[in-house]
């Protein structure tokens, strides 16, 4: 067994503060840097919305390109959130604590990136918003429910609802600790953040149940999130889109992308913020044995997918399937995805010593999600650039600067977001770090000293 | 109620292309210019398309002219969020361009392709400025358009004949490609009148076996009909050579 440093209360408060009162080169770095591509991607945003749809690299029979693909990334990295936090709360996992905090950060705000896709991508999103926010009912307008796109918003603004609340919900007691320890703004913002929290034993009590039943209720959401993401695609008539297996598909690709993602985080958290400490080493095995069954899981549908398309021996449906598995340039795309998505990630997470190196683990994890981001990519596009055997109507899809921009952007958008948030908010849940401490016992088995947790109901 | 549907003779259509210009010139489509044809983004409302038949040396260029089929069960209907695009009770699958909001999830789920977008803003020359179409709404970027029978001319002769209380006539109306067609290869008119000219040349060309129509597995339904091309050479090799 390892050693396990015992932090006191002060210390544990003191260090998970450290990044909202001192600003770290690397964070400068940081902010510097992401900061510039997200400067990229406004003028590419702007310069798409003054031009039209135009700088694009759309055309007919590739009406969804790039921001769509990248939507059900960003889709999927949310995932995370509720499978780290909700599930593993749920389960009284005990690595999960240096670890939800980020990861339900993670889910809001890539949520959110998320959401600005589609409605960049229809071109003029004032119309969006004129036509439906507030809807006209009035006029008697109603949005046509029978629509995956009517669906779609739904689904995620409950999403977006669910884990702000959920969020919000751990971040209380932390508002109130910081709310204590600042002055000037910050006393100001923290305490209306902490809605008067003192931590008597009836808010402690509330404030657990409120976490229990939030993880317990977004947990449907979380399922139905993805699988609705994916009826965008399912019910239509694209070849290859039209399957009854996306649902299950598109949710284990988001936790398998969402977890990878919360490995990269809690890397850069340890090496920007000097959280040794708190995320060790053994969080990164329990994520990266994690991963394994999640990833393992995600192969078994990528081929799933692939075995459903060969079953049925529809001759539409084969056709696209080959066209994508053995063409240029799909056929590099499929083995790019099969390697990076698990035949190079999973065999070394296999290995203990390889789980705990917080190097290879960190490189792994974007090894998942450039596989992944592939995997969206072959996923939606072969279908439309080939959808039947019209073959006047088939065209490649190139896509522009312009859109290369957004996907890049939004990265940094998301990369962005959470530095601001980590200079405004403990990174780390503090009381939920000192709740960590004081269930951490050493037992005496035997000769030995064992790290466990115990708990009385 | 009449129920609009077209057909359209292969073997009578010689590819002249006047149907494009009539629709281009009818309904205010913006003039495609070269670039916009290379971006694969130039809108024709139909447009003549060319494949080819056959397997080396015996290949032969055919071209079909590919309006909207006017799906009966569209799959571009159910998409929508905003109810832009519908179905008017006529059989017509319309677009309320004032509605759109561009999500183009309706061209995706449109497997015929005829559903096209304004990436650009529409332009037209000065000169052509005066001969729009008053009937017809001029699109801004960002929305979607497609043929729809041009509706306008069938509205207008419905409340023709309304001021003149009466119903309306057999082939009253009919298209602005169906009227510019020199060899008649396009007819419009009610598939529900068994007088009208659809029909009758729907009931003839059934007898033949002629009639087809296009990617109709998919269940739509499309109301756009196709006559094939009677090939003289294919049908005189023999059947063996296969």
């Amino acid at each position: 067994m390892q050693e396990r440093h015992r932090l006191g209360e002060e210390e544990i408060t003191r260090e998970l503060f450290r990044p909202l009162v001192t600003t770290t080169p690397m964070m400068w770095v940081g902010f510097i840097g992401l900061g510039a591509v997200l400067a990229i991607f406004v003028f590419a945003v702007s310069w798409m919305f003054y031009w039209g749809l135009g700088v694009t690299g759309l055309q007919r029979p590739n009406m969804w390109g790039f921001m769509i693909v990248n939507f059900v990334f960003w889709i999927g990295i949310s995932h995370a959130g509720v499978m780290i936090s909700a599930i593993l709360r749920l389960t009284q996992a005990e690595w999960r604590r240096p670890v939800t905090r980020a990861a339900e950060v993670m889910t809001i705000f890539s949520l959110m990136t998320a959401m600005l896709h589609p409605v960049i991508h229809t071109g003029r999103p004032w119309r969006t918003l004129y036509w439906v926010f507030p809807y006209d009912f009035w006029r008697n307008l109603w949005p046509d429910v029978r629509g995956p796109l009517v669906w779609d918003p739904s689904a995620i603004l409950t999403y977006l609802t669910g884990s702000t609340l959920f969020l919000y919900t751990t971040m209380i007691p932390d508002m109130a600790l910081a709310r204590d320890r600042t002055t000037g703004w910050r006393r100001v913002l923290y305490t209306i953040l902490a809605l008067g929290w003192r931590g008597n034993e009836r808010q402690w009590k509330m404030q657990t149940i409120a976490g229990f039943l939030l993880s317990g209720l977004i947990l449907p959401v979380f399922v139905s999130v993805h699988s609705i993401v994916s009826w965008d695609f399912a019910v239509s008539l694209v070849p290859t889109w039209h399957a009854t297996v996306f649902a299950p598909y598109f949710v284990i690709g988001a936790i398998h992308s969402g977890v990878s993602a919360v490995v990269t985080l809690m890397a850069l958290m340890r090496w920007l913020f000097r959280f040794d400490h708190y995320i060790r080493l053994e969080h990164f095995d329990a994520i990266g044995r994690l991963l394994i069954a999640v990833g393992t899981g995600w192969l078994w549908f990528f081929l799933l997918d692939i075995f459903f398309a060969i079953y049925p021996q529809e001759a539409r449906e084969l056709e696209i399937m080959q066209f994508r598995l053995f063409q240029w340039p799909f056929n590099v795309l499929t083995a790019l995805i099969f390697i990076f998505g698990y035949f190079i990630p999973v065999p070394i997470w296999i290995f203990q010593r390889f789980r705990r190196n917080v190097k290879i683990m960190f490189w792994t994890s974007i090894l998942v999600n450039v596989g992944m981001w592939a995997e969206r990519y072959w996923l939606i596009k072969p279908g439309l650039m080939r959808k039947y055997e019209l073959t006047f109507d088939w065209n490649w899809y190139r896509p522009s600067i312009v859109e290369v921009s957004i996907v890049l952007g939004s990265f940094a958008l998301v990369g962005f977001l959470l530095l601001v948030f980590s200079k405004i908010f403990p990174p780390i849940s503090v009381w939920e770090e000192k709740e960590g401490q004081h269930f951490a016992q050493q037992l005496q088995v035997g000769k030995r000293v064992v790290n466990a947790i115990v708990r009385e109901f | 109620m009449p129920r609009w549907g077209m057909v359209i003779d292969l073997d009578r259509c010689i590819g002249c292309g006047a149907c494009v210009v009539a629709c281009q010139a009818e309904n205010n489509v913006p003039i495609n210019t070269e670039d916009v044809y290379h971006q694969r983004r130039a809108i024709a409302w139909i447009r003549l398309e060319r494949y080819w038949e056959g397997e080396f040396p015996n290949i032969k260029a055919r071209y079909i002219p590919v309006p909207c089929m006017q799906c009966t069960n569209a799959p571009c209907e159910p998409v929508c969020p905003v109810y832009a695009t519908y179905h008017t009770n006529e059989g017509i699958n319309m677009q309320v361009y004032n509605r759109c909001i561009g999500t183009r999830y309706c061209a995706v789920n449109c497997h015929w392709h005829v559903r096209f977008f304004n990436f650009w803003e529409p332009k037209w020359p000065d000169s052509l400025k005066n001969q729009l179409n008053p009937d017809v709404t001029v699109r801004s970027r960002g929305v979607m358009e497609k043929c729809n029978f041009c509706v306008h001319r069938i509205v207008k002769a419905e409340q023709k004949a309304k001021v003149e209380k009466r119903e309306l006539r057999t082939d009253e109306v009919t298209t602005a490609c169906a009227q510019a067609c020199p060899t008649n290869a396009i007819v419009f008119g009610d598939l529900d009148d068994p007088n009208s000219a659809v029909s009758k040349l729907l009931a003839q060309a059934e007898h033949e076996g002629r009639v087809y129509r296009l990617l109709e597995d998919l269940g739509t339904d499309p109301k756009v009909y196709y006559l094939k091309k009677v090939d003289i050479e294919a049908a005189a090799e023999p059947a063996a050579a296969h």
